[in-house]
């Protein structure tokens, strides 16, 4: 899987969990401060990113991802 | 076999409301915080000298007024709870007493947060079996009693209440009312949700029981509607126990019910562990978002961790 194509996914997903357009989730967003996406809701992104891409992203993992490219740095490594 | 079914449903909470506003005096926390993590607006205290008796007494009360069963009808009595202050005696058999239910079985239950659904079910197995005739059925909480006021990740979600129903037989050849059991554990994460010895206090892994309630417990929701023979597009109501806004929409979600149909009860109850679903049901049936004859789905999951669902027939 591309990191484009890995972006586009993580994109729904977050649309999908926290509501954010999808035209929003660029690289360089950070979840906290530009997204506002709270840490329950990571949970819930990395629980659908799991099903998506069949990469686990533990809780000890989690809270190291702040911005988008974290993830999908993570998950094409892990994948 | 014959059908169990539940015959009303009764609830009662503490009248002291702690809003979120009182509780940014005591630790540091806000409003928006609590409201946008937890889901809660305020919930209930019960009174120092109020103990799970009482409260389980109030709520039985009620359940049974509502059931129009004269109390020498009952012949089970169980209470779920997690949190009286000493375990002995039990809460069941003072409950029934005061109620003037005479010499019935009684017992509690300690499936924490699930709870409930746990004693619906033995109820209902209860009844079926002959063992019973009827049955009340309570959740009774004080979970005040376990908190650390200074733990903020803890002293906002739990408060305290009770909620009861009475389960009975359906009359002969009509279906049960009350469907199979989809019940489990997972004691591998027993250390989620703990009382410390130490400080005889809850503590709890809030995000580590958020991502095993999001991913667990949906495929046992769907499991109790299947056995149910119930599609969930086909549910009226879905009340799954009342622990986090957030994971109560998680859920739902996953299951696609739409939001209207789904209790939201923790917005002013709070977590009362055992006590949530009957109280939510209570309050459900009192605003008349319950359809009777319908197929409701119940869900309870806590600490254990242990879960059990299933879809019972709105009285």
């Amino acid at each position: 899987m591309t990191d484009q194509e890995i972006l586009a996914g993580l994109a729904e997903i977050i649309d999908e969990v926290a509501g954010v357009p999808a035209d929003e989730v660029t690289p360089d967003k950070n979840f906290v401060d530009d997204l506002d996406i709270d840490s329950l809701s990571m949970v819930e992104i990395a629980v659908a990113a799991q099903d998506k891409f069949g990469v686990e992203i533990p809780d000890e993992q989690l809270k190291d991802l702040k911005t988008v490219q974290d993830v999908v740095n993570f998950v094409s490594k892990n994948s | 076999m014959p059908g169990s079914r539940v015959l009303a449903f009764g609830g009662y909470q503490p009248d002291k409301v702690v809003t979120n506003d009182d509780l940014a005096n005591i630790v540091e926390t806000n409003d928006e915080w609590i409201r946008s993590r937890v889901g809660i607006a305020s919930r209930r205290v019960a009174a120092e000298d109020e103990t799970v008796a009482d409260m389980a007494e109030a709520a039985g009360a009620k359940a049974l007024a509502a059931s129009g069963l004269e109390p020498p009808a009952i012949d089970l009595v169980i209470v779920a709870t997690c949190s009286p202050r000493v375990p002995l005696p039990n809460v069941a058999a003072t409950v029934a007493y005061r109620l003037g239910i005479v010499a019935p079985g009684a017992y509690d239950l300690n499936a924490a947060c699930a709870g409930f659904c746990y004693a619906m079910a033995t109820a209902s197995d209860a009844v079926r079996a002959g063992s019973a005739r009827n049955v009340l059925v309570i959740g009774a909480e004080k979970m005040t009693d376990w908190l650390d006021w200074t733990d903020r990740s803890t002293c906002i979600i739990f408060a305290d209440g009770a909620g009861a129903a009475v389960v009975g037989p359906v009359p002969d050849g009509e279906p049960s009312g009350i469907g199979p059991v989809v019940w489990g554990s997972a004691g591998d994460l027993a250390d989620k949700i703990t009382i410390r010895e130490d400080n005889r206090a809850i503590r709890q892994d809030g995000q580590a029981v958020f991502r095993w309630a999001t991913t667990a417990l949906h495929p046992v929701a769907l499991e109790a509607c299947a056995r149910a023979g119930v599609s969930p597009a086909d549910l009226t109501a879905f009340i799954p126990h009342q622990a986090n806004l957030r994971i109560i929409e998680a859920i739902a979600r996953k299951l696609g019910i739409p939001r209207e149909r789904v209790a939201d009860d923790i917005v002013h109850a709070g977590n009362t562990s055992s006590a949530s679903i009957p109280l939510a049901l209570s309050r459900m049936a009192e605003q008349g978002r319950l359809e009777p004859g319908t197929p409701a789905l119940l869900i309870g999951f806590g600490a254990g961790l242990s879960y059990a669902a299933q879809v019972i027939t709105v009285p």
